[in-house]
């Protein structure tokens, strides 16, 4: 089994007549408005290539027609595409039989909708139970297989309950077991927590980011909402008019926007949640041993015009601060480094978010030391470093 | 001036073949329609059999259970099952049950060639299209206008009413299936896909259900509209209160007609609310559990 799951090669989507003359336009870089107007043809997705790492959350973004419910639907062959092929594990989707595309849809993918897509004739139970019902699992089978679904998605004691009397959050929850009770090995979403209001949202969010921990499934989730992507996503792809902006990690993606429209589009977003501290650290400038003479690091602070420096002992481990007052006093009272420095100061790990350190930042005097597992110092976060990173 | 006004030409249209042509095709396929003939009149009679056979007190009770099992109301038990009482003190119990015979076969027949139809015109665009201005016939078409062919293929009696109670009522339920299929939420039935539905399991676990209500509708619908030919197929041989209020009619006997009318009206009643109190009842239980 390869890392890929799902790898797409040059999928197109048009609709219309006159295709080939559209794709033909295209291929020279015509816009979708311009193709629309001369062939009448309207470009859904085109020449979308994609490799959709396993056991990730991918997520694809972009504005409200700009293919990414195309796209995803693609996946499952809600959509057929006009050209192109769709691997996932390697078989081509696009050369599936009706049969084998049954099996597909029943085994490998199962999808969650925006407004849910919940048949009302069914309590909970027997809206979870529905993917197992159509492919012959027994009765009793499949209520314990959804029984257990329904108790993933911590609904437990509503599994009699009508579609009719839960809320919006409780809905989308039965979605998501509906979507699990199959065990597929991809959960395709597509905006699934749109209709829902911002505190559910948040919980739903942190709720699948836990669940995809806990079952390890590809996840290929669809939103319009920035924070959500960077949020979520391992990788994300910005999808303007049916084409693919860049395809990355937040964190590069936001330090290193491929274009001005992916610029714009990432600067709703909030980068304190995607940048962890060691994409704002700086390596510190001095630092002295334990060991070291006082006068030495009173020598190497006057140099580096700084009022602290850091302490380590062997092998980098950090080991405190010392303040310029404190060296001052240990030079006249003929004390060591050991003697004056102040130990207990704030560390915080590598993959800190920025979001994190905020309130740390605010009140701190000296930099923020950044440290590994064993305690080594890899650098410092100073208050303009996190400030700025805020812009 | 009178070229303005008047149309210039005129096709004589040679009627005395075209009716010689009908009765010669009845005459040939004989056997044919003898054997519709036969069947329904068989498939009337065994309904009838069945209802003669339910003593009029058990009927009643049927009745108040039906009915107050639908409304959830003690009340409208006895209310419906009192409205029945008045057709058998009227004297009506036996043409009632000739009236519900023929009603109900036709129904039953409406049923089991509309509700196929139905499904069928709401999934194709082409059978749409074909199937739509035959709709539109059937329901303005005067009735009289193909009471006449019935009695010549099928000649006087309850198997002409039968058919013409069929073509008459068979138009709400095929286009409120159609409607109900539809009108199912496009994201149920892109789910119901996703997760690997067969045709037919999308069909009856996801569409029909979910179209339930307007189907029932449907239903309740092509009922009435048989109870509302019962007059007008007594004028083709069929037997019942129709009959009853026919015979007022060409007697001028005021009191006769208006009896058997009501008896008509309570009996349109009730089977009216029967079914559309169990219909409502069964949405209503759908939010009740909150």
């Amino acid at each position: 089994m390869s890392d890929i799951i799902i790898e797409t090669r040059n999928l197109s989507k048009l609709y219309g007549l006159r295709r080939d003359e559209a794709v033909e336009m295209l291929s020279k870089g015509a816009d979708k408005d311009g193709v629309l107007r001369k062939t009448g043809v309207t470009t859904a997705l085109y020449d979308i290539n994609l490799n959709i790492p396993r056991g990730e959350i991918f997520v694809i973004i972009g504005l409200s027609g700009s293919g990414k419910s195309t796209l995803v639907r693609c996946f499952n062959r809600l959509n057929r595409p006009s050209s192109g092929s769709i691997l996932f594990d390697g078989v081509d989707l696009m050369k599936m039989s009706k049969h084998e595309l049954l099996e597909f849809r029943r085994h490998k993918a199962a999808m969650v909708f925006q407004s849910f897509g919940l048949m009302s004739h069914r309590n909970v139970l027997g809206n979870v139970a529905y993917g197992l019902e159509v492919c012959g699992v027994s009765r009793e089978e499949r209520e314990t297989r959804a029984m257990e679904a329904i108790s993933l998605v911590g609904l437990e004691g509503w599994e009699k309950a009508t579609i009719e009397s839960l809320s919006g959050g409780m809905r989308q929850r039965v979605g998501l077991a509906r979507a699990l009770a199959n065990d597929p090995e991809v959960l395709l979403m597509d905006e699934p927590f749109s209709a829902l209001d911002p505190l559910v949202r948040n919980d739903m969010q942190f709720e699948l980011m836990d669940l995809q921990k806990k079952l390890n499934k590809t996840i290929i989730f669809i939103t319009h909402d920035i924070n959500e992507a960077f949020k979520l996503g391992d990788t994300v792809a910005i999808m303007r008019d049916g084409r693919l902006e860049q395809v990355d990690t937040p964190a590069a993606m936001s330090q290193h926007p491929a274009n001005d429209y992916v610029r714009t589009f990432i600067d709703g977003a909030d980068k304190t949640r995607v940048l962890s501290v060691c994409d704002i650290m700086l390596k510190p400038a001095c630092l002295v041993r334990l060991t070291d003479s006082i006068t030495h690091a009173i020598r190497e602070m006057q140099t580096n015009g700084v009022s602290s420096v850091y302490v380590r002992g062997q092998s980098m481990r950090l080991k405190g601060i010392l303040t310029i007052d404190e060296a001052v006093r240990a030079h006249r009272e003929d004390l060591s480094i050991a003697d004056v420095l102040q130990a207990d100061i704030s560390t915080v790990p590598e993959d800190t978010l920025v979001s994190d350190v905020l309130p740390l930042a605010a009140g701190a005097r000296v930099p923020i030391a950044v440290v590994d597992e064993s305690g080594a110092l890899k650098g410092i976060v100073t208050k303009a470093a996190v400030l700025s990173s805020m812009l | 001036m009178d070229w303005l006004f008047n149309f210039p030409f005129e096709v004589n249209l040679d009627t005395d073949a075209i009716d010689q042509a009908v009765r010669g095709f009845a005459a040939s396929y004989s056997s044919f329609f003898d054997g519709i003939k036969s069947a329904l009149t068989n498939f009337v009679g065994a309904i009838n059999w069945v209802f003669s056979y339910i003593p009029w007190f058990a009927l009643i009770g049927i009745v108040f259970f039906l009915s107050w099992k639908a409304h959830r109301r003690i009340r409208s038990g006895i209310f419906y099952s009192l409205l029945l009482c008045v057709i058998g003190a009227f004297g009506l119990w036996g043409l009632m049950n000739l009236t519900l015979s023929i009603v109900l076969a036709g129904v039953i027949i409406a049923l089991v060639i509309g509700l196929p139809i139905g499904v069928l015109i709401s999934g194709s665009e082409h059978a749409n299209r074909i199937v739509r201005p035959i709709l539109d016939m059937m329901q303005t078409m005067p009735v009289f206008v193909y009471l006449i062919p019935a009695v010549i293929f099928f000649g006087m009696g309850s198997a002409s009413a039968v058919i013409a109670t069929v073509i008459y009522s068979m138009v709400p339920v095929i286009r409120l299936t159609s409607l109900g299929i539809r009108q199912v939420n496009a994201e149920v039935v892109e789910a119901a896909c996703s997760f690997g539905s067969t045709r037919a399991q999308l069909l009856f676990k996801v569409q029909v259900p979910q179209a339930l209500p307007t189907i029932m509708t449907g239903i309740n619908q092509t009922l009435m509209m048989a109870m509302s030919m019962v007059v007008t197929c007594s004028m083709i041989g069929a037997r019942g209160l129709g009959n009853e209020v026919l015979i007022a009619v060409n007697r001028i006997e005021i009191s006769r007609g208006f009896v058997a009318g009501s008896a008509v009206v309570i009996l349109a009643i009730i089977l009216d609310r029967l079914t559309q109190g169990w219909f409502s009842k069964k949405e209503e239980s759908g939010g009740e559990e909150n």
